[in-house]
Formats: structure tokens, sequence, C-alpha cells
């Protein structure tokens, strides 16, 4: 095949699924939040949404939402700036979604003549193309809060800008650091140095050589910053639910409210991807590098299907339990869901388990170690950025609101000369190494 | 109309400001009537330098019922139902404050056991009310889950009350001479239980003290100083955070509180910190209380004989014409209290609820004037915000817990 056109064709097909990646985790969570808040709050949260009877948690709440959404009326203010209040929320969307493009989901793939990239760009300056276009999402917040002529969105807006730019300040200065230790911008090199074990002076410790084990204050600093970025609680001073009663999209209806919204959910999903990138080994599967995972597919099999099988017991058990206690959801709506899911889980694990005998001894085509090794990569991703947008869950139903003056004083005079102080330690040891 | 933004309207608007202020930078922004950390419909109109309020103005009104007027054309006992949605929050407490100022005006004693009755399911209305205003408070600040964690009590209290009146919220439990019915039986296991989560709850929210936002948030925020407090007339918790130990049930003790153990909590300072804690420490005191009444709560009738509120047995009524004189002119004239005047006051969870009531002889009160306790804190709201922030208004809102209802009658 042409390697140019198969180029084409690599790059076409990941920039479609970095596209959907975003797009797919904004109901997920949107899911997480709800029942992860309606967890923290002791609430049940939604469950009764249902298609065909089928309410998978609460998940279809969220194809309701799109659905009411899309059908309200759009209202624009007669006093707004028409171009730019119908500007803002697409540009915050957009801005939200193209920084992943220089994320690598998985490990480049050597096959026959050619190289896979599961990166859409693989830019040198990916860590400074990420950071300069998260800085451009601010501006669809501080143009929706100008244009939308509401002295409360206004007053959003300012906040917004304020606090954005404050925090991106100590959120630089920590990415410094990064970059001052690994020495490249590009993602790739960043997630590949993270491969292997730490070594402390000489010392090789057991744990995974990740950019927080080498910088924790750093990674700190980046993650309040990366709250103050998302405008999540603690820091969601823009939107102000009970002072600023919306914010910045006060004035914003229907779908354009949604796009907001979903913007919000994306900065979390991007922050999250960067965070995992930078400092937790991005797509790498810990203690294990690419070479070893595309050598032994066998094992690899064996131990996923070992964790379904398990899981899907747990699932199985947990919810049985639970549900055998409360089969009734309402109106006398069985619970059978719970029983579904865990028995479907716990029976592939299962057969996946059975057929080792078969399996163990077959002849796997060539492609096929591969593109395992890319899916536990990808998988792996997911899961730790999943857990950092529990993270951004868990912080905003647990923690109050700072004031204005109080971030600012926390940005300014606590984080960023810790930051400073930070790289300037930080420097004189990679000088003097 | 006037447009209160228009500068040649401040004046209009209460907002005196020189020429050259008008000139200025400053943006106005009103904080209500709709708004999200209101609690009802309330406005307070705000000249911000930034984010700072260099001047407010505050404006009440718009859920105005006429309470008072409403009084006029109803019988004493019809406007029992009106004054649970004086404080709905905490229902009980303004049927107790009516029903014992017309009781006093009538010279009338009400049997001991209904004085327990209604100590009992006032203080566990106090409890209600305190931790429905901590609840929104917090939420006010930013920690939406602690609204749910006070709340779930909440729930739980109102299940009792629920099946003590028949209503969650506005009970009218109350009746001139007495309290609709007796307890209800096993309600002190209920209440046992019941009483262990609030303490649970309440414990658990006293490591609210660890977190580091919250008390940035609250200490040293929008403080009124002792002078202050009296001079708008405050009374109630929002008194007491100032630092002053004034409670009426130790002051002027009615029904049985001279009985009951207990201590006033008082402030340091006056700001939202105290007036949040002085709210949870008035939830354990309660829970005290309620112990202490639980076991002293005498037995016997809950309804007084005098025959001017309470309607004769069946028997008498068609028995008797006496009894059936007495039952046909208190369903058709209601009670008739000599002519004269009354101001009988209660502590009610937000402060002192008054009740000045005239009687012309007749079936309905001539008129009837309520002090509800937040009028008089809401009326310090304006000067208590200035210099602060929004986002300190808006804490500052919650913690002096509004309830619109009472406040505009």
């Amino acid at each position: 095949m042409n390697s140019a056109l198969f180029q084409f064709l690599n790059i076409t097909i990941i920039a479609f699924v970095v596209w959907l990646i975003p797009l797919q985790f904004i109901p997920f969570l949107i899911w997480l939040e709800r029942k992860g808040s309606a967890f923290i709050q002791d609430r049940v949260g939604p469950d009764r949404t249902d298609v065909l009877g089928f309410r998978l948690f609460g998940y279809i709440q969220n194809f309701a939402d799109v659905v009411k959404l899309l059908m309200k009326e759009d209202v624009i203010p007669l006093q707004a700036n028409r171009f730019y209040f119908l500007l803002a929320p697409f540009w915050s969307m957009m801005f939200s979604l193209i920084p992943l493009m220089s994320i690598p989901l998985a490990g480049s793939i050597h096959w026959i003549n050619t190289t896979i990239h599961f990166q859409v760009v693989n830019l040198n300056v990916g860590l400074l193309f990420f950071f300069s276009i998260t800085s451009m999402g601010i501006l669809g917040i501080v143009l929706a809060g100008w244009a939308s002529n509401n002295k409360f969105s206004l007053i959003g807006g300012l906040r917004s800008s304020a606090q954005m730019i404050s925090y991106e300040l100590s959120m630089a200065m920590s990415l410094i650091t990064l970059l001052v230790v690994y020495q490249h911008a590009d993602f790739q090199t960043i997630v590949h140095e993270q491969t292997g074990l730490y070594h402390f002076f000489g010392y090789t410790m057991c744990l995974p050589n990740w950019g927080f084990f080498l910088q924790p204050i750093a990674f700190l600093i980046f993650l309040v910053a990366s709250f103050a970025e998302t405008n999540r609680n603690p820091f969601d001073l823009p939107e102000g639910e009970s002072e600023l009663v919306a914010g910045y999209h006060v004035e914003y209806s229907s779908i354009k409210f949604a796009l907001f919204f979903m913007s919000e959910y994306a900065n979390m999903v991007v922050v999250s991807f960067l965070n995992v990138s930078l400092f937790w080994g991005g797509y790498e599967v810990p203690y294990v590098s690419t070479a070893q995972l595309i050598q032994s597919p066998r094992i690899v099999l064996l131990v996923l299907s070992g964790i379904i099988f398990i899981m899907g017991l747990l699932v199985f058990v947990v919810l049985f339990r639970h549900g055998w206690k409360q089969r009734t959801l309402y109106n006398g709506v069985k619970k059978w869901e719970p029983f579904l899911l865990g028995t479907g889980m716990a029976f592939i694990g299962l057969i996946f388990l059975i057929l080792i005998p078969f399996w163990l001894h077959w002849n796997f085509p060539a492609w096929f170690p591969l593109a395992l090794t890319a899916l536990v990569q990808f998988g792996c991703l997911i899961i730790k950025v999943v857990f950092f947008c529990w993270l951004f869950v868990w912080v905003r139903w647990t923690l109050p609101r700072f004031r204005y003056d109080q971030l600012m004083n926390l940005g300014w005079k606590i984080m960023l000369p810790i930051a400073m102080l930070n790289f300037l330690v930080t420097s004189i040891f990679v000088i003097l190494k | 109309m006037t447009n209160p933004l228009n500068p040649e309207n401040y004046e209009a608007t209460g907002l005196e400001f020189q020429a050259e202020n008008t000139q200025s930078n400053l943006t106005f922004v009103n904080l209500g009537p709709s708004h999200p950390a209101t609690h009802g419909t309330l406005r307070a109109l705000c000249a911000l330098e930034g984010e700072t309020i260099v001047a407010a103005v505050t404006e009440i009104g718009y859920l105005h019922r006429g309470f008072e007027k409403d009084a006029e054309v109803h019988t004493y006992q019809q406007v029992i139902p009106y004054t649970d949605r004086l404080n709905y929050v905490s229902a009980i407490m303004n049927n107790v404050g009516w029903c014992k100022a017309i009781e006093r005006m009538l010279e009338i004693t009400i049997p001991p056991r209904a004085v327990y009755i209604r100590v009992l399911t006032s203080e566990l209305n106090r409890i209600i009310d305190h931790l429905v205003c901590v609840g929104a408070n917090l939420v006010d600040i930013g920690g939406l889950s602690n609204f749910w964690y006070t709340f779930n009590v909440r729930e739980k209290v109102y299940d009792i009350l629920e099946k003590l009146c028949g209503a969650r919220l506005t009970s009218s439990y109350m009746r001139l001479g007495g309290v609709a019915h007796d307890l209800y039986e096993g309600f002190e296991n209920d209440l046992k239980v019941v009483l262990k989560e609030i303490w649970q709850s309440v414990k658990q929210f006293s490591k609210l003290n660890n977190n580091k936002i919250f008390l940035n948030r609250t200490r040293n925020i929008c403080v009124v100083p002792k002078e202050m407090a009296i001079a708008y007339g405050w009374t109630g918790p929002t008194l007491r955070a100032s630092g002053i130990n004034y409670d009426l049930r130790k002051e002027e003790p009615y029904y049985c509180y001279p009985d009951l153990e207990f201590e006033v909590p008082v402030g340091t300072i006056g700001d939202i910190y105290d007036r949040i804690f002085v709210r949870m420490l008035e939830i354990e005191e309660s829970i005290h209380m309620i112990e202490q009444l639980l076991k002293k709560i005498p037995t016997g009738p809950v309804f007084t004989e005098d025959k001017r509120v309470a309607l004769p047995p069946k028997t008498q009524t068609y028995g008797n014409i006496e009894g059936l004189m007495n039952h046909f002119k208190l369903i058709i004239h209601g009670v008739c209290p000599d002519q004269g005047e009354i101001y009988d006051v209660t502590e009610s969870a937000n402060g002192e609820l008054g009740f000045y009531v005239i009687s012309d002889g007749g079936k309905n009160p001539y008129r009837v004037k309520c002090r509800p306790p937040c009028f008089m804190n809401f009326a310090a709201y304006h000067e208590m915000i200035e210099g602060h922030l929004i986002a300190d208004a808006i804490a500052n809102l919650g913690s002096i817990n509004i309830i619109a209802g009472e406040l505009d009658r």
C-alpha cells in the first residue's frame, strides 16, 4: 500500500476516534456526576427514564436530556451582541475537542514496513500546543459573559478570565518543570520516558517511573490548577450558581447552553488526559513495557479474561444480593438489569477461562499481538482518565466554593511561588546531574 | 415605572449618591427578587465596585400575603392555619406563639400534658429550622452535599410529625386550649431513634471545623457587633451569635422551660461562623431538652375543659340544651375574648416571635400585628454586606435565616 495514503488513512481514522473520545465521555461523565453525587449525598440518582425497559442504571437519562435541550426554545436576548453570542458556545466546544489531537492513545506499532501511530499529530511542541489550545477555550467564556449583555454573566466572564490567567501561570510553571525533567515537549517521548522503574539517586525503587514520583509538587500544583482551569468546584466562580445565578451562561438556553455544559465536561476529559500523560505514565501499563506486551499475548489474554471473570462475579454477587433485597424499583418495575449485566460478564469471563486449553496453543496471526497491545494500552489510558474524572466529581460534591479574593490569594501568593521554587530546585538538580 | 438603574432615580430607590458617584465605575446589580440564593423573594440592589459591594438597598414585600389583614376577618381559631405559613419551616412554633397569646388573653391555663407536648414539638421544630437554615447556608457557600446531610434527618423528623399531625410542613397542630390530639402510640420510640440520628448528624457537622475553605468563607465575614445587633432589635440565634446571652426561654420563662435544664449557646464576635455554630449547638440543647421532656411528660388530658374554647363532649351536645348552645356558639361565633389588647412573645427558631392582638370583644380580632424575627434581621442586611464581596453577601443571607413567608407576612 502506498505509504502516503496509508498515513493519511491512519491519521484520519485516529482523528475521528480522538474526536469521538470526549464526545463519548460527556454522557458518561454526566452519568458519573449524577450517580456519584447521589452516592455522596445518600440519594438514589436518576433511575426512571427507560427505553424499552432498559435504563442502564440511569444512563438513559442523558438521552432524555438531549431531546429536551434540543426541543427547548432557543432565546437570544435582544440586547445581546448576536454574532459573539452565537460564536461563544461553539468556540468553547471547539477548543475543548482539539487539544486531544496531540495525545498518544497507545504506543506506535511497527508492522511490516509501516508504522501505525495512535496519535493524530506527533508535534515536537505537543505540550505547548496543548497548552495554547486549552487557553483559547477561555475566550468562549469571556465572549459569552460579555455578549449576553447581562451583569451577572459579565461578572462571571470577568471572574473566569482573571481566574484562568492566574492559574494558567502556576500550571505553566509546573509543566515547565516537567519539560526540564524530560527535556522534550512531545507527548510520545514524555510517555515513553515513563516506562520502567523509578530510579532515585541510583537506587531502583519498586515504583513505576511516572512523572508523579519524579515531580510530586508539580503534580499537586497541576491538579489544583486543572480544577481552576475547568471551572469546577471549588473553583466554579464563573458559574457561581448561588451567587451569579448561572454566571457566564445565564442567558443561554436550549442546545447552546448544552454546548457550554458539554464543553465543561469535555474540558475535564482533556485535562485528565493531559494529567495522565504527564504524570501517570499515559497509556503505559505499569511495570510492563510495550515490547513485553507484544511478546506475550497469551499471558495478556489470560489476565484479561481473569479480570473480566472476577469483575463479572463481583458485579453479579454485589448486585444480585443488592437486587434480591430491593428488587422492586417503583410502580412494581423489577430490577433485572443488574442480573443480566452480572451474569453476562461472569459468563463471558468463564467461557474465556474454560477455553484456555484451546487458545493457549493457537498460533496467533502476526497482527494479533500488536492489536492486542494497542487495545490494552488504550484501555489502561482510559481507566486512568476515568479515575481522574471521578476525582473531579468527588471534589465537586465535597468542598465548598472559594471566594474570589481567596482564590486569587491561593493562585498568586501560594501556588505560583511554590511552583517557581519547585522549578528552580529541579533546574539546579538537573544541571548538577 | 421607575427604572432603578437610571441615574435620575437613585433617590427613588434609596441610593442617594453624589453626582460624581453616578459618573464613576459602579455597577448596579439586583440580587433578587428572583435569585437562587434569596430563599424566597427578596431584593437587594447593590452598587458594586469590582466585586465589592459599596452600597446596598434592600426591598421586601414580594411575598406579602396580608396575614394581618386576613386575621382580622377570621375567627381566632381560623387564624391558626395562617400562622403555619409565617415561618413555614417551623410551623408548629408559630401555632404555639399564636395560641399562647390568645390563651393569655382569655386567661386560660392549658393542662400540663398539653404544655409538654407543645414544648416538645416546638423543640423538634427548632431542630428542623436550624437544620434547614444551616444546610441551605452551606449550599450558598457552595457545599451542596451538606444540604442532604441535614435534610435527610429533617425528613425523618417530618415523618414523625406527619404521623403525629397528619401533615408534614403546615401541621396546624395547636388549638386554642391545647393540642389537636394526643401523642400516638410508639411516639417515644420513633423519636428516640431520630434523636440519635440528629445527634450523629450534628457531630458529623462539627467536622466542618477542619475544612479550611469553609472557615475562610465564614470567619470574620459580615461581623455584627453587639451594639449593632441590639440597635437593629435582633433576637434569637443571630443576637446570641453576637455575644449577647438573651433567650426568652431563660429571661421570661414560659410553659415548662423553667423545669428543663439547658444552656444558651452564645457566640463571640457575630460572624457567619458564629451564627452557623450557635444554631448547631442549639440543636444539641434541643435534643437534651426533648430527652428531659420525654422523661417528665405527665399523663392526663391534652385539652382544657374551659367552655370558652373547648367543644363539649358529644353526649352533652346531644343530651342537654347547655351543651348544645355551647357547641353552637363555639362553632358559629368562635372564641370571643373580652375587649382588650395583648402582646405575647415566644422564642421561635429565628428569635422573638410576637403577636400583638387587639380584641373589641367580637369573634374576630380587631387588629393583629405580628413581630417576625427575621424582619429585624433583614433590616440590618444592607449594613452587614456593605464593604464585603457578593459571595459574602450571599453567604450572609443564609446565615441570618430569612424566611420570606415570615418576613413579608
